[in-house]
């Protein structure tokens, strides 16, 4: 799972008034190579929160982004930001661990990257 | 005429590790689903600007469908409530992220982030009730509730379907259009009961050019209006065509196949969908007696 993917997932438990972000616990994370897309990369960036992606980066081991959300202008000419951006979102893939609710502490585990992400009878 | 999958396990027992192998190993099922998904991506009418976009693939399977949306440039999200199928889209290496779980549970994510959703031949699992937890109106209701949220204003969603019969299709409807969604039903080859196919398509946001419901396919592949269409609200159509089966006793004449049953048969091949050789002045003619 990629933090693409995680910064769009919440916690859906019954009664959870805001399951977003999900705390990532890691046992395993591996980088996977992609091609670089900007147009891509520019479409996306209003969509994400900044905050959660951050903290996710930094619990997946990956330093380099900056705490603020940096201006949308520096996405049209700065490409070492890019490249960055570009890593922490797409190149690194949570293996193994969990996905845990913020409010309800409730774990989701993460196998050979797919969170399973059902939910008891008593939770829906 | 073998039983619906819908109607002998719940999906998640259905597809266990041998139906899963069918989607790798049978080339028909493939090509089925990569022109049901390629169809499922033009209606999607997403815009020509060469912008990946980041899309949901509900009932993602395999992966067969969301292949094809890596190959026309998009990121995606998968969901599945099977894990053996998801085991095979692992196999596959698949370019989107997997996950497992129940639509019917809510699909749990952030309001206004995806920009499209597919579904390919899943949606008409809400309707049966495999728990008796599972009351498949509330099903259908956070099912359609989560994904109007978790769409992007003006987005669409595609799902193309097999309802069991029109009322099965009247519930999926009605619970799209509670939800907010407008839209209606897109119906490909009504004529033919083999290559008929469905296609909700379901538009976030307020009316406006972008949400004229296209039309389905017919003849030759080109676009037809459907038969019959109901509640005619403003880009609200909602076309419902019932099936008309070709009729199964021709009035053979007694002098054998003469020309103009000929030319009917064919008619109704073409409107199937079916390729069939031009009418020309050699069409059943008589041949000589050695053929």
């Amino acid at each position: 799972m990629r933090l693409l993917t995680h910064n769009m997932l919440s916690s859906n438990i019954k009664g959870v008034t805001n399951g977003f972000p999900l705390r990532i616990e890691v046992e395993k994370v591996v980088e996977k190579q992609v091609e670089i897309n900007h147009d891509f990369l520019r479409n996306i960036f209003p969509k994400i929160d900044w905050k959660a992606f951050f903290d996710a980066s930094r619990v997946m081991g990956y330093a380099e982004l900056p705490e603020e959300a940096p201006e949308p202008l520096v996405l049209e000419s700065d490409l070492e930001f890019l490249r960055k951006f570009h890593h922490a979102l797409l190149e690194l893939h949570l293996e193994e661990g969990a996905l845990v609710c913020p409010e309800t502490g409730r774990k989701f585990p993460v196998n050979k990257g797919i969170p399973n992400m059902l939910l008891h009878e008593d939770e829906v | 005429m073998s039983s619906r999958p819908e109607l002998q396990a719940p999906p998640e027992i259905f597809y266990d590790d041998t139906e899963a192998r069918k989607y790798t190993s049978s080339s028909r099922i493939a090509e089925i689903q990569t022109k049901l998904s390629e169809r499922a991506l033009e209606l999607l009418a997403l815009p020509d600007d060469g912008v990946p976009r980041l899309l949901l693939d509900i009932g993602c399977g395999s992966g067969l469908s969301g292949e094809t949306i890596t190959e026309n440039g998009h990121q995606w999200i998968g969901l599945d409530i099977s894990q053996s199928m998801l085991n095979v889209a692992l196999e596959k290496e698949v370019e989107g992220d997997l996950l497992l779980g129940d639509m019917g549970q809510g699909l749990g994510l952030r309001p206004g982030v995806i920009d499209g959703a597919i579904s390919i031949s899943a949606v008409q699992w809400l309707c049966n009730a495999d728990k008796s937890s599972h009351e498949p109106r509330l099903r259908l209701k956070a099912f359609f509730g989560s994904l109007y949220r978790c769409l992007a204003r003006g987005a669409r969603a595609v799902l193309q379907v097999y309802p069991e019969n029109l009322a099965q299709r009247e519930l999926i409807l009605s619970y799209a259009m509670r939800a907010g969604f407008a839209g209606g039903v897109v119906v490909d080859f009504p004529h033919s009961t083999k290559s008929r196919k469905e296609y909700l398509v379901l538009t976030c946001g307020p009316p406006s050019l972008s949400t004229t419901i296209p039309n389905g396919k017919g003849e030759d592949g080109e676009s037809c209006s459907d038969d019959e269409s109901s509640g005619d609200e403003e880009n609200q159509t909602v076309c419902i065509s019932d099936r008309h089966r070709p009729r199964k006793k021709q009035k053979i004449n007694k002098r054998g196949k003469a020309r103009e049953w000929v030319l009917r048969k064919k008619e109704q091949m073409r409107r199937k969908g079916n390729v069939v050789p031009p009418d020309t002045k050699y069409t059943a003619r008589k041949r000589k007696s050695r053929f």
